[in-house]
């Protein structure tokens, strides 16, 4: 298993030095300026309809693209009064979607609570999980939890080989994943008229843009019923963003400005306008407001005057308020676009 | 080092079309069209468009179409079958004119 960043004490561990490499010119364009071009600055969000909580950057797994560097190593977990906030300012609004993520957001004390808390107050709660969660020891009823309480399971996968899968995840990743999919299709997720619904994520292994959702879910799902007898719901394709680790894989590798141009040539217009920032609000482990989990990850939180932290949310100031956006934006809108629930475009 | 290829060349491509910018554009549209989701998908086409650059020996859609290929989908195991596909294919042409060496041979010899 790899170390993050942070253990490794890479220049890159700090946010600072990611911000100074993205805000380099060679040839890139301020994301603004092509906004502006698009009609889209100052882009505004549009209401918020899912309320994103980030419970930490500890995780089983080291992935070799991850934006968060979660690790094992990692100390930052959202604590219980934190986690209450949380459910204070979201029982203030009707947001309908709760969307837990991390780090291995069950390996937070308080995920469970969460989950409840959320399903108590009638939200449509999503679990963001890397699958070899579901294998720990201490996690041998997750499957069980998550089917009861009806949560929506978002799983990493990104390809359906074990070779690619492994070379992003970590050796053993593939085979843990799959034990962990046929769990979940034990319980219920992925299978016709359960109503517990599993999606997969793919995301590149490699500086190169995700493919076509939708044929590429058909080879996904071609592969993993044949081979392995595993199903799902939906596949969602995410595109790498320069942040964190993969940032570090662009700039070891030499791809980094190759990449960078990829992403402003691919630049869409109709994505931009259905960026997930505009309807998400994402909440870190220590309760700072962010318009992302990607801004999140290169601390910048709210700008523009928005209020910082959960104890003061108000949905009715975040709703119309201005993002804050920087170059690693220019991920989210190459190609079809890219967010939290796949495509866009 | 001076070499033939450039890698950034590729990224220049569209400036042939300065030599003649009617057919640059129809061009471009003819391939556009070629590569759409038809009969075969994009990524069957990006596939055999890979064998095709390694028959041709073209380091530009080397480049592009080992990146297109990834794009759509596929994997280093599929297109690794596609490079044979093309050695095959380029072998399989010399070696079948070895029907024809067996021809003369078979004329002159007693």
């Amino acid at each position: 298993m790899g170390l993050s960043l942070q253990s490794r004490a890479s220049p890159l561990a700090k946010t600072s030095e990611q911000l100074r490499i993205l805000g380099q010119a060679n040839g890139i364009p301020p994301f603004e300026e092509k906004m502006r071009t698009a009609g889209l600055d100052p882009l505004r969000a549009i209401g918020i309809t899912v309320f994103q909580i980030n419970v930490g950057k500890l995780c089983n797994q080291t992935c070799h693209h991850c934006h968060v560097d979660a690790g094992p190593d990692r100390k930052e977990v959202m604590g219980r009064e934190t986690a209450e906030l949380c459910i204070r300012a979201l029982a203030k609004t009707e947001i309908p979607n709760v969307d837990i993520t991390g780090g291995a957001p069950e390996l937070n004390p308080n995920f469970r609570w969460l989950v409840e808390q959320a399903v108590a107050l009638s939200r449509h709660v999503m679990d963001r999980c890397n699958l070899s969660v579901l294998l720990l020891p201490g996690q041998a009823d997750l499957a069980r939890f998550l089917a009861q309480n009806r949560v929506e399971v978002i799983a990493s996968l990104p390809y359906y080989r074990e070779a690619q899968t492994d070379a992003q995840r970590g050796d053993g990743v593939f085979a843990k994943s799959i034990s962990a999919l046929r769990k979940l299709n034990e319980w219920g997720y992925g299978q016709p008229e359960s109503g517990l619904v599993l999606n997969l994520v793919h995301n590149p292994v490699g500086a190169f843009l995700p493919p076509k959702q939708q044929p590429l879910e058909a080879q996904f799902r071609r592969e993993l019923e044949w081979r392995h007898g595993v199903v799902f719901n939906n596949l969602y394709t995410m595109t790498n963003m320069p942040i964190g680790r993969f940032l570090e894989f662009l700039w070891a590798s030499g791809n980094y400005d190759g990449y960078m141009q990829r992403l402003v040539n691919a630049f869409n217009p109709v994505a931009a306008a259905g960026v997930m920032c505009r309807y998400i609000i994402s909440v870190g482990w220590d309760g700072t407001l962010y318009d992302c989990d990607f801004n999140q990850m290169l601390g910048l939180p709210l700008g523009f005057g928005s209020l910082q932290h959960v104890r003061d949310f108000d949905a009715v100031l975040l709703d119309e308020r201005r993002i804050a956006t920087r170059n690693h934006c220019y991920g989210c809108t190459a190609g079809p676009g890219s967010s939290c629930g796949g495509s866009i475009a | 080092m001076e070499t033939y290829y450039h890698p950034g060349d590729l990224g220049k491509f569209a400036e042939v079309g300065r030599g003649n910018k009617e057919l640059w554009e129809k061009f471009q549209t003819y391939y556009a069209a070629v590569f759409a989701d038809g009969a075969l998908t994009e990524r069957e086409k990006a596939l055999i468009a890979l064998g095709v650059a390694h028959a041709v020996q073209c380091p530009y859609c080397i480049d592009a179409y080992s990146q297109a290929c990834l794009e759509k989908g596929s994997n280093i195991e599929e297109m690794t079958e596609a490079v044979h596909v093309a050695c095959a294919l380029r072998g399989g042409a010399s070696l079948v004119h070895g029907v024809q060496m067996r021809n003369v041979v078979e004329k002159l010899s007693m």
